[in-house]
């Protein structure tokens, strides 16, 4: 029998702990237990035996770490057959009469994952797939995927599960005290990820007692609408009389998992600490529970890392501005490959209140599929909301979704076939949540009855795809009322039939309303309150729009959403007042300004940020661009880097200058249209391969593009290859390499042997915490810089000898 | 005796502005950062775990090296630094992933509000490290025993490449999510691996 048949009707009891039974029996502190599959596979068959006495339908193999971070190919293999073959000769030699089945045991790699680690994802899912292939060749009944406790990483192992074989997958995580994950996720947001990839149970195990574990098993029983697995740990180890012993006793450990089955739980094992008598003691204290209905929550929601956003509740906010279309500067900066442009449109939308971000980075002349994948891997480094992933290019859209830490939101798919075809598989093998328009072949139907029907059609599809009608939300399209009277009115009656006829949610891009007419604001806003008024559960927005936010807070205050109107409070209290407010001198005194030639002199020397954009504005009316580059914020840098460089400033206040120079810099550069800013040579600058810190690289970057160099920044744990490549590709004069680690040097050092060969002409400036001059000169550097504003001496250096030797440059 | 390892988790322990300041690169008085300053560790709040695991050995001194129990070093400095200890308290610290997170939030938007983070993650990681080892020196002082001041993989010549056999004894991604990659840099990288010598 298969165990998901088994599991429908009944409640399934797993094995105990591993390890520590191990440790018993010899295993010395480092030694990697796996080995002993084949070095004692007597202690390993006994111990799988002893647990199918206990009861256990189903053992893990011995192989939690068995993969090839640490096993060579043809050791790994004899380790996973060893592994295999001792649960099965343990499972015939056992006595008890109840089903069993032999889970192939996959725990995590123990490398963290990019951007914060080193391993990539797809190499992640690799390693996880080539122990999967040979669990499935070997014989094992399922996957049991445990101890997870990084979200990516259980996407990978579970994406390669999914890829490699057609057994059952079980996954379980490990929570912290505080109810995550250690890198941030809540159960709910694990919940969203797993089950939108269709594992067939999900749950808990290690770190804690169950008694520790209620709160977050509470939640899984909550958002789950699969089988839920528990396996804790006997408590915490504790020395009582030189001996290590776990505080949590197997009576008291059997009542506290009974407890959960009774609620609910329907697969309980043990994990750290326990034995087989903790489970002989689980299953007779859970002896009268009834297995739990699996009810299907109905649930709409996406996730990201953090947590999940539900639909129905309170309005979603989701923001839209990281989209090229229509906006200038966002195509240029996508053009350029400015990723920190699309960063920043993010931190602001989400600092404004948005709760989900859309992503939209399609233009005709880039490479979208690259784009989109990048665009999403750098926002959700930095940024904790779900995101929308939007595009009309399935081959983008596979990959974004691929690469994504949670369950997105797909947008979109139409009523076209050609459509469906294309984005449900995606939807299916992935998870999403999918935003489906309501229009086909024959165009968008003018009355609410004909998107109606468009939208019944789309559900009868998905559901032929398995896709369920909770992860499906329509956008019955907001049309603009300039073309059409009527268009709003029917829009919202759209809104209300999906609703009320087929339970769904919608989604609406409210600001097409509005398309055409003047204060275009004030209509979105209005138009959005009426659409939440018929039910309309997301908004596609500007974040930027008071009136949209007003709408927003003040429908949660009317609507009962927004407990002692808190927030709404809130909310009122930061709207900006109609008298002017003093100036935002948040930094401190300021000096009398005779110290400087100008008052944006003394806002950028003192590094305020928006005083500096203010006074750029102003100023701009009457000086040109570059007059005002040279005169005034030139003139302020050098105040505060010769005071830098004389230790009457420190870094943090150079930095804040910096910022303050680049917020004017910012405004001078929307005002100039094709001028070239800067006569300054090309800089290209990185952190070599191996290195993830970045702090250092990145100040230096800052303060050189204060200085007008047009910086071309490659990011951190970048391969020699790649800096060749750019430098050449530029022509670019000079390279500038930072290294933290002593173990990065060498790094270092290929990079610069490997420019050297290719780009012969290019100077190259180092730095980083363990460099010096000794160093420098070892790897063949021409120059060390110590610090950002070194780095800039020497940058103008060899600019002006650039233009001395050749006027073109 | 099974030996196990540990984990301990504290609370935030009480900010010290002046050297997260100094981690800054501030060496004297600038009080037009106090503003900032605190308008990051607002933002930080909340966000920071502070844990530790941790592991005891037997120490036995040989002529020419020591061996700790799960290695053998013939490092000069461990050796003076662990002279006439009986054993050793191996430990792991990290005050997690959001610091790391919130460093590179603000790369982009506020290098003076990342640099300051970095400084905060510096002041963090290390004011654990001396909750832990004033913990653990109290605890062995009760038993009639003293500690030394810690000790690193990478100070002098005790090699970083040891920190291979501390992630794999300490099992240190599975009890604080702490890893460590290819270069032996740490993940989430506001962490510290060390030892603290425990003699009479």
């Amino acid at each position: 029998m298969k165990i998901t048949d088994y599991l429908k009707n009944n409640i399934i009891y797993l094995d105990g702990g591993m390890g520590t039974l191990l440790q018993e029996q010899g295993l010395r502190p480092g030694e990697l237990p796996e080995r002993w599959n084949l070095t004692h596979p007597e202690v390993i068959q006994r111990i799988h035996r002893d647990y199918f006495e206990a009861g256990s339908h189903v053992v893990n193999t011995n192989t939690f770490g068995a993969n090839r971070l640490k096993f060579s190919a043809e050791e790994l293999e004899d380790i996973v057959k060893a592994a295999i073959a001792n649960a099965r000769a343990a499972l015939a030699e056992s006595h008890g009469k109840q089903l069993k089945w032999v889970a192939l045991d996959i725990g995590p790699t123990g490398r963290m994952l990019k951007p914060y680690g080193d391993l990539d994802f797809e190499d992640a899912v690799s390693v996880f797939a080539e122990t999967i292939k040979l669990g499935a060749k070997y014989g094992a009944d399922l996957i049991f995927i445990e101890t997870m406790n990084d979200s990516y990483e259980t996407k990978a192992a579970l994406l390669a599960a999914k890829e490699n074989c057609d057994l059952p997958v079980f996954v379980s995580n490990a929570f912290g005290e505080d109810g995550k994950l250690m890198t941030g996720a809540d159960p709910s947001a694990m919940v969203a990820l797993l089950e939108g990839m269709g594992a067939d149970a999900i749950g808990v195990n290690c770190s804690l007692g169950p008694k520790a574990l209620v709160g977050v098993v509470e939640e899984y029983l909550k958002y789950a609408s699969v089988p839920i697995i528990l396996k804790p740990n006997a408590g915490l180890p504790k020395v009582i009389n030189g001996k290590t012993v776990y505080d949590v006793l197997p009576e008291e450990f059997a009542m506290g998992v009974a407890d959960l089955v009774h609620r609910g739980v329907r697969i309980a094992g043990g994990c750290c600490g326990t034995t087989p008598a903790y489970i002989a003691a689980t299953i007779k204290a859970s002896a009268d529970a009834v297995p739990a209905k699996i009810e299907k929550k109905n649930i709409t929601c996406v996730s990201s890392y953090t947590h999940s956003v539900v639909f129905g509740e309170s309005p979603v906010l989701i923001g839209e501005r990281i989209n090229p279309t229509g906006k200038k500067l966002f195509k240029e900066a996508l053009k350029a490959h400015d990723i920190d442009y699309i960063l920043k449109e993010g931190i602001t939308q989400q600092e404004k209140g948005a709760h989900i971000l859309d992503v939209n980075v399609g233009l005709p002349d880039i490479d979208e599929v690259k784009m989109l994948k990048e665009a999403i891997c750098e926002l959700q480094g930095i940024i904790n909301l779900p995101l929308q992933i939007d595009t009309s290019n399935a081959m983008a859209m596979e990959v974004a979704l691929r690469r994504y830490n949670g369950k997105a939101m797909i947008n979109s798919v139409n009523g076209k076939q050609e459509s469906m075809d294309a984005v449900f598989p995606l939807a299916k093998k992935y998870g999403g949540l999918v935003v489906a328009l309501t229009l086909d072949e024959n165009g968008i139907p003018d009355k609410a009855e004909g998107r109606l029907a468009i939208a019944r059609r789309i559900l009868a599809q998905a559901e032929k795809y398995g896709i369920e009608k909770k992860d499906i939300i329509f956008d019955p399209l907001a049309m603009t009322i300039s073309a059409d009277g009527h268009a709003a009115k029917e829009t919202m009656r759209a809104v209300g039939l999906i609703k009320n006829e087929l339970g769904c949610h919608t989604s609406l891009g409210v600001s097409n309303v509005s398309f055409g007419l003047p204060g275009r604001d004030m209509v979105n806003g209005t138009f959005f309150a009426l659409a939440l008024g018929q039910g309309l559960s997301a908004a596609i927005m500007n974040p930027y729009s008071q009136e949209m936010m007003k709408a927003y807070h003040t429908y949660r205050a009317l609507a009962g959403l927004d407990d002692n109107c808190t927030d709404y409070i809130a909310f009122a209290e930061s709207m900006p007042q109609t008298v002017a407010s003093p100036t935002p001198e948040k930094i401190g005194t300021t000096p009398s300004k005779d110290e400087f030639g100008s008052e944006l002199q003394k806002a950028i020397a003192k590094g305020l940020k928006e005083q500096a954009a203010e006074l750029t504005e102003k100023m701009l009316g009457t000086t040109a661009p570059l007059a005002i580059v040279q005169d005034e914020i030139i003139p302020a840098l050098n105040v505060v880097g010769v005071g830098f460089e004389n230790k009457t400033v420190y870094l943090p206040q150079l930095l804040m200058s910096a910022e303050a120079a680049k917020s004017a810099f910012e405004v001078i550069k929307s005002k100039m249209s094709g001028e070239k800013a800067t006569d300054k040579c090309a800089f290209v600058i990185a952190t070599v391969k191996g290195d993830i810190h970045d702090i250092g690289k990145n100040i230096v970057k800052l303060i050189l593009e204060n200085y007008g160099f047009p910086v071309t920044d490659l990011g951190r744990d970048v391969a020699p290859e790649a800096v060749v490549e750019e430098t050449i590709r530029l022509h670019a004069p000079i390279v500038g390499l930072s290294a933290l680690m002593t173990t990065t040097v060498p790094a270092m050092e290929e990079t610069i042997k490997q420019l050297r060969q290719n780009a012969p002409w290019c100077k190259i400036v180092v730095g980083g915490a363990v460099l010096n001059q000794e160093y420098a000169d070892a790897i063949g550097a021409d120059k060390y810089a110590k610090d950002a504003m070194e780095t800039v001496r020497y940058a103008e250096e060899i600019n002006r000898g650039l233009k001395g030797a050749n006027n073109d440059f | 005796m099974v030996n196990t390892v540990f984990v301990r988790t504290y609370c935030a322990p009480d900010y010290n502005k002046k050297e997260i300041l100094r981690y800054a690169g501030v060496s004297g008085d600038a009080p037009e950062l106090n503003a900032l300053l605190q308008e990051c560790l607002d933002e930080m709040a909340g966000k920071l775990v502070y844990r530790a695991c941790y592991r005891e050995f037997a120490v036995t001194h040989y002529d020419s090296y020591l061996d700790l129990g799960f290695i053998k070093t013939e490092s000069v400095g461990l050796k003076k630094n662990l002279y006439g200890c009986e054993s050793i308290i191996l430990f792991a610290a990290t005050v997690g992933m959001e610091i790391d997170r919130l460093i590179a939030r603000y790369a982009t938007v506020s290098p003076t509000k990342s640099l300051l983070f970095q400084a905060i993650g510096a002041e963090r990681i290390e004011s654990l490290c001396e909750a832990f080892c004033r913990e653990v020196a109290e605890e062995k002082a009760k038993i009639g025993f003293k500690t030394r001041p810690r000790f690193s993989a990478g100070y002098g010549d005790f090699p970083l490449e040891v920190q291979k056999e501390i992630f794999a004894v300490l099992d240190c991604p599975r009890k604080i999510g702490l890893t460590l990659n290819q270069s032996l840099l740490m993940s989430p990288s506001k962490s510290v691996t060390a030892i603290i010598g425990v003699g009479k």
